[in-house]
């Protein structure tokens, strides 16, 4: 086949449900199981069309019970196939908890290397969409704490469309988090996958007087930053954590021992979060090589408002992060 | 739909108490030479059940959950599987491992979590992952591994090969979500499982009544679009006749079945209670008059496959194997401490491998 490196716009949707086609074309065992992913496409319209191409077998309603379709997907993945599964959102995902934590984390170490479970999960993550505390927290953070599976947090088109096929070949179980945000963003995209590392971090934007660092839904917020920054004369790198477990420490590091600064944002709460995390790293490794404390900027501590303006006072803004770096840099 | 109305209390029995063939009782198809492998796996259970009570009590394994007046239940249910189908068990089925060639050092080297060890000394005792016999662990939170057998058997069934997940479960067991959540996925996609419910009466302290209001455990098959089926739990041909009808309709593409069967677990929940706290002896004693070994050899006797001598030899040839299993695995070395950080990915993350570093200092300065 020629490879096919015209360009096209896409969205985050679309290259992901790109990405799914590629993989169940690519590879018999692969199937994808969820509420809603058949004739609706998902509730977020990632599958749509796929049902079609691959009949019900292989794009599978499920019945209303996250810890029955995790848990059968582990059992596929025992059996031999490759799952994907769809979760809605986060939120949902803690009825599979179970399933996630104390089997799929565990199968591999526990049973003495007999068995792996080389599993997927996809699920949303994020507020801004008016969805109120039960659909819009950022709980990848916990997930991350767990040792045995793989956090990704997809934040451009190119890791939508790139990741999947990677996290598909991992023999252990890889959740992929997409904050809700992005499904109608775009970009340019060849028709040839994009090569993605997702051991990686990567540098979303390069500079020299302080790095953010993020993933995810704040990507575009700290890329905005940045962009405003650059007015004052202030250049802003730009981190996309990428892989959130296990977390890439290295790339972090150089980033800040280059720019002695580190402005961590992360739409989860602050309090025993993945930014304290990554904070506690820098303090760790490159505290005699800062110019001034890590620092960050999260969500507000309370679950997820509805109001629209009450839910924009919980997020991180624009502003906020602003500030933070102009703090650092005081 | 089989037996609808008639699976709240009907219990399908081949053998009296006395072991004596019911009169309209039909036979499951079971040779002898077979027979006589399931009776032998039976008390194979009872022996090891009561050694391995004995060496939790002197401090020697650190925990264990005895089957004791389960092991018809056990025995039967494993008895109707393939070598090549698969196993997600509960607590208590460890009999079927052995039954379906696992050997004997292995299982007293998981006991003692020695470096012989399939799983290297990481599992609790009775959570048995063995891939040479197709078994994946139950996990400790009780009923997680149905959902999962639901899985396996969709993955059987895409693949096209006739192979059948036979799911387990206690009575407590049947209160978690997953236990729905299992059996309306496998009614829903018609998947070649068997979930079978040991209702032995007790999850730890509390009894089967103030488990469920349910007129029996068998009836909420009904609920999921398939047949349940209520077995004397006591009796091993008809456990074995039932759950083997229920795996070749599996097998055959005719979907999942729900069975219970109605035993009594003798001894406590695991070595970490004493049931004489929460129940009393005498609801134990109708129970043993229905023991599922005595039956089972009654019915042996009665056909002229069994006597006191092959008894006897049995008993010696048992207790010498346990022995000298119970010698090797005391005798074997422990796994490694720098196998802790093992296994934990396919490919160790850098994390590890700090950890890793750290942990060979460690060890270097001792």
């Amino acid at each position: 086949m020629t490879p096919d490196f015209r360009m096209s716009t896409v969205s985050y949707r679309e290259a992901m449900r790109e990405a799914i086609r590629d993989a169940m074309r690519r590879d018999p065992r692969v199937f994808l199981m969820g509420e809603d992913v058949g004739r609706y496409g998902g509730c977020y319209a990632v599958s749509k069309g796929l049902l079609e191409e691959f009949g019900e077998e292989r794009i599978r309603d499920t019945p209303l019970s996250e810890s029955a379709f995790v848990g059968a997907g582990i059992g596929a993945a025992l059996g031999g196939l490759r799952p994907i599964v769809e979760v809605m959102t986060v939120n949902f995902s803690l009825l599979a908890l179970d399933q996630i934590v104390n089997t799929a984390a565990t199968l591999r170490h526990m049973s003495g290397n007999q068995f792996g479970v080389p599993l997927v999960i996809r699920m949303t993550t994020g507020a801004g969409r008016q969805l109120a505390a039960q659909h819009s927290h950022s709980l990848e953070g916990w997930y991350a704490h767990v040792p045995g599976i793989k956090i990704l947090a997809p934040a451009t088109i190119q890791d939508a469309r790139g990741m999947l096929w990677p996290a598909l070949q991992d023999p252990d179980p890889v959740l992929i988090f997409e904050h809700n945000s992005l499904y109608n963003e775009t970009a340019a995209l060849t028709g040839e996958p994009p090569e993605v590392d997702i051991r990686k971090a990567q540098i979303a934007r390069p500079g020299r007087d302080v790095s953010l660092l993020t993933y995810g839904g704040t990507v575009a917020l700290a890329l905005e930053a940045a962009r405003t920054l650059e007015a004052e004369g202030i250049q802003a790198e730009v981190i996309d954590l990428r892989v959130l477990r296990p977390l890439d420490e290295a790339t972090i590091l150089e980033s800040v021992r280059r720019t002695r600064r580190a402005v961590v944002i992360d739409e989860a709460w602050r309090s025993g979060s993945l930014a304290a995390e990554v904070c506690a790293r820098i303090a760790e490794e490159a505290f005699y090589e800062l110019e001034a404390p890590p620092t960050r900027v999260c969500s507000a501590e309370v679950p997820m408002p509805y109001a629209k303006h009450l839910e924009q006072a919980a997020l991180p803004q624009l502003a906020d992060v602003l500030d933070a770096v102009r703090g650092v840099l005081a | 739909m089989a037996t609808d109305t008639a699976l709240a209390c009907d219990l399908q029995r081949v053998l009296d108490a006395e072991g004596r063939k019911l009169p309209d009782a039909e036979l499951p198809d079971l040779s002898p030479e077979r027979m006589l492998q399931l009776y032998r796996a039976m008390v194979l259970m009872r022996a090891l059940d009561h050694r391995m009570l004995g060496l939790q009590r002197m401090g020697r394994i650190g925990f264990f959950g005895s089957a004791l007046g389960q092991e018809a239940s056990v025995i039967g249910s494993g008895a109707a599987l393939e070598p090549d189908d698969w196993v997600l068990p509960a607590l208590r089925e460890n009999g079927i491992m052995l039954l379906r060639g696992f050997p004997l050092d292995k299982y007293f080297a998981h006991m003692f979590g020695n470096a012989l060890d399939v799983m290297k000394g990481r599992m609790q005792p009775m959570h048995f992952s063995g891939r040479e016999v197709n078994q994946v662990s139950w996990s400790s939170c009780i009923a997680n591994q149905l959902p999962q057998a639901v899985g396996v058997a969709y993955a059987m069934k895409l693949k096209g090969h006739k192979k059948v997940a036979m799911g387990f479960i206690g009575d407590g067991g049947t209160s978690e979500p997953d236990f729905a959540n299992a059996l309306n996925f496998a009614g829903v996609w018609q998947v070649p499982a068997v979930f079978v419910i040991q209702n032995n009466q007790w999850a730890i302290s509390v009894p089967v009544e103030k488990q469920s209001a349910s007129r029996s455990l068998a009836i909420k098959a009904v609920a999921y679009g398939m047949p349940g089926v209520r077995v004397d739990g006591n009796d091993v041909l008809a456990v074995y006749r039932e759950v083997r009808k229920a795996v070749d309709r599996a097998r055959a593409g005719g979907g999942p079945t729900l069975l219970e069967l109605v035993t009594f677990r003798r001894g406590g929940h695991s070595s970490a209670d004493d049931p004489s706290r929460y129940r009393n002896e005498q609801d134990a004693e109708p129970w043993e008059r229905l023991d599922p070994v005595a039956r089972f050899r009654a019915f042996l006797e009665g056909q002229g496959l069994w006597d006191d001598a092959q008894e006897a030899a049995l008993e010696h040839e048992q207790r010498s194997a346990i022995s000298a299993a119970v010698k090797g695995a005391e005798q074997a070395p422990l796994p490694g401490p720098e196998t802790l950080l093992d296994d934990v990915y396919a490919v160790d993350p850098p994390v590890l491998d700090e950890q890793r570093a750290l942990l060979r200092d460690e060890l270097a300065q001792q």
